[in-house]
């Protein structure tokens, strides 16, 4: 088990004849990611990679079965591919691009309420890595091999900061089930909150690593839903600690507005929830190691 | 982005809301000229800077002749102003905006955000005007009204005008307040706004509606779709190695610290910030040259830096993923080969192929402290400064 792929995982590419779409294609491939095609408009009916081109989403699915895509389209145009992800039957979109206007993700949000909770995709990111499930697939951009098959559900803000806590995982032999990234953005398809939640019913998971940063009200959410309805140990660390109030820091959504969004004030409210706190970025392996120690 | 208040009120007329009759103006003797075609007896003389609290800084003067308009434009023209939102570097004053005074009656406060937990926007309003936002909310928080409106839908007249009856105005003011209200929620989400904030949004003592002062941001992301927006973009108002660094694709964010560092991500940027702090030293500044840390970027990152004056240690921290450090090293060197470094070094490397990366670095020329784990980068940055 994992939460949102795993080795069977259908996967098409939106964008998939361009030059990132290609390249990631490729490594998604030899990862062992089981892609079976791709969306082009205009180019349907073209081999690419050895694998068919379609000019819709919908045709994809009804041709390949496909029940995950990953979007490489440039942001003017990713929330019509977003949707078109959603209304075609998608059940797992993973979203790359960095740009996409915030009325555009509230956009596509709206629209998928018209799904019933059953049959509604799950958006990850935009502005992320994508997810992994480590010797399974994966569904993203991120360097495969710091990834170690195992028990930690990863879930992170940031990209490069979710490879550094793998690769010290790793070299604690500490292995990862699934690790998503839900990206920068202010606003995002899935918060912390709606991954917990998968990584709560999931059998092989034993523990949770949050990595969150400053802005935005999503990791004190995450960590008060957990105070009510996880069993699992949930460690965090929050960055941006020396980050000053009020200035973007390189992610849209890392800008502290209001009450309870700076690392100070969020690294409290989660104590209060229960979660375990990372104290520095250089611990987040070790602090997840003593949590599944002192668990047993 | 940032605006001026003179071009967030242009925009806001444009969607119906009053504003008070002014002009701006580059020079004392145009503000002199401006003043007169605007008639009248009094006048307000408002520095043009991105930033709040102005008034109490010097920024707003208030004017009874023509030449004390010319006077107050002199005074302010050219001069950077320093209030409590600037920075003690303050931010210099290009333009002035010439208004007509307005006789007040009453001071209302209106703003609009992005509420990131609703995921809609939050309309707030209250009787205080005239003070900041966190101001009301600690001193009379039983007077903020907020709302929140579903974007989907849009602004309905009736939740105009529960905004409009709880600001407890003349009845016979109630339509006409809704209108502004809803004009200032149109603009925010017609022209991918992020927050527009009328304080003091007043009633005059002719009992009209006017916008006094008035502040937009806008959506980033969304500027390649509103050219009308991007091209009020006043760089004089933004840090100048901000602007550079902006303008070749790099997230820079300058501070007060001595360390200066170079990241691939923001996530992992401002862990090693936070690394910095606690191993004793202060950051200089956030940068993110991109996940992929091209050559490219890390050139433009380095030259970025050596112009930052108070910087006295350098910290390079890469993670690299499908970008190999062996590769991001090539860059490092090809960089150091262009642009001399007077300062301490500190580099580390992680992630894929590092061991070749660290022997690229070992074997050139670049004098430099090798660190393995963030920690490690941190406390021998830090120990540097000592040097």
């Amino acid at each position: 088990m994992s939460v949102l792929i795993d080795k069977k995982t259908k996967i098409i590419v939106q964008g998939f004849t361009g030059k990132m779409g290609s390249f990631h294609a490729e490594e998604m491939i030899k990862y062992g990611s089981n892609v079976v095609g791709g969306v082009t408009p205009g180019k349907g009916g073209l081999k690419h990679l050895n694998l068919p081109v379609f000019n819709t989403v919908k045709e994809a699915v009804k041709n390949t079965g496909a029940t995950a895509s990953i979007l490489f389209v440039p942001p003017a145009f990713a929330a019509d591919s977003a949707m078109e992800a959603a209304d075609a039957g998608i059940k797992t979109c993973v979203a790359i691009v960095d740009g996409i206007p915030s009325h555009d993700m509230i956009k596509i949000k709206r629209y998928m309420r018209r799904y019933s909770r059953k049959e509604k995709m799950t958006l990850v990111g935009p502005n992320c890595a994508g997810v992994i499930s480590p010797g399974k697939a994966m569904l993203g951009i991120m360097p495969g091999h710091i990834y170690k098959e195992g028990k930690v559900g990863i879930i992170g803000r940031s990209g490069t900061l979710g490879y550094e806590a793998a690769q010290q995982l790793k070299n604690l032999n500490i292995g990862v089930s699934t690790s998503v990234g839900i990206g920068g953005d202010p606003i995002n398809g899935s918060s912390f909150k709606d991954i917990l939640e998968k990584f709560e019913e999931d059998k092989e998971t034993e523990a949770v690593l949050m990595i969150g940063e400053i802005g935005g009200p999503q990791e004190v959410a995450a960590g008060k839903f957990a105070k009510e309805n996880m069993k699992k140990p949930i460690i965090a660390y929050i960055a941006g600690l020396t980050a000053p109030k009020g200035r973007v820091m390189g992610h849209a959504g890392a800008i502290v507005s209001a009450y309870g969004e700076s690392a100070v004030e969020k690294v409290e409210l989660l104590k209060e929830c229960g979660v375990t706190i990372s104290k520095n970025p250089s611990v987040m392996g070790e602090t997840v190691k003593s949590a599944l120690n002192s668990k047993t | 982005m940032d605006i001026h208040e003179y071009q967030a009120k242009k925009i806001l007329s444009g969607f119906g809301v009053t504003i008070p009759r002014g002009g701006i103006v580059y020079s004392p003797e145009n503000a002199e000229n401006k003043a007169r075609e605007l008639g009248g007896s009094k006048w307000v003389v408002k520095a043009q800077v991105h930033s709040g609290a102005r008034g109490k800084a010097g920024g707003i003067i208030i004017c009874n002749s023509v030449l004390e308009v010319a006077q107050a434009a002199d005074k302010l023209l050219g001069k950077k102003l320093v209030t409590n939102q600037t920075g003690p570097e303050g931010k210099i004053t290009n333009r002035v905006y010439i208004e007509e005074a307005t006789e007040i009656k009453k001071e209302l406060y209106l703003g609009l955000v992005f509420d990131r937990s609703s995921e809609s926007i939050m309309v707030v309003a209250s009787t205080e005007g005239g003070m900041s936002v966190e101001e009301i909310s600690k001193k009379k928080p039983e007077t903020i009204i907020r709302s929140k409106i579903e974007v989907a839908v849009g602004m309905q007249k009736f939740q105009a005008r529960e905004i409009a009856f709880g600001l407890k105005i003349e009845p016979k003011l109630i339509a006409r307040m809704a209108d502004t209200i809803i004009g200032c929620y149109r603009a925010f989400s017609e022209l991918d706004a992020t927050m527009v904030e009328v304080n003091p949004l007043v009633i005059s003592n002719q009992d009209q509606i006017l916008a006094l002062d008035c502040k937009m941001s806008f959506d980033n992301n969304a500027l390649f779709r509103r050219n009308q927006v991007s091209e009020l973009r006043d760089k004089t108002q933004e840090n100048a190695n901000e602007v550079y660094a902006s303008d070749r694709g790099l997230n820079y964010v300058s501070l007060e610290g001595n360390i200066g560092n170079i990241i691939n991500g923001a996530g992992l940027a401002m862990a090693s910030m936070d690394m910095i702090k606690l191993a004793g030293g202060e950051p200089a500044n956030f940068l993110d040259v991109g996940g992929g840390a091209t050559p490219e970027k890390i050139v433009k990152a380095f030259k970025l830096i050596s112009m930052d004056e108070k910087v006295k240690v350098i910290l390079v921290n890469i993670f690299a993923g499908i970008n190999r450090c062996d590769w991001v090293a090539e860059g490092i060197v090809q960089a150091l080969e262009k642009i001399e470094i007077k300062v301490p070094l500190v580099i580390r490397l992680a992630g894929t192929n590092v061991e070749k990366g660290n022997k690229i670095l070992k074997e050139s020329k670049i004098n430099y402290i090798e660190a393995n784990t963030l920690e490690d980068a941190a406390n021998k940055a830090v120990k540097a400064l000592g040097k």
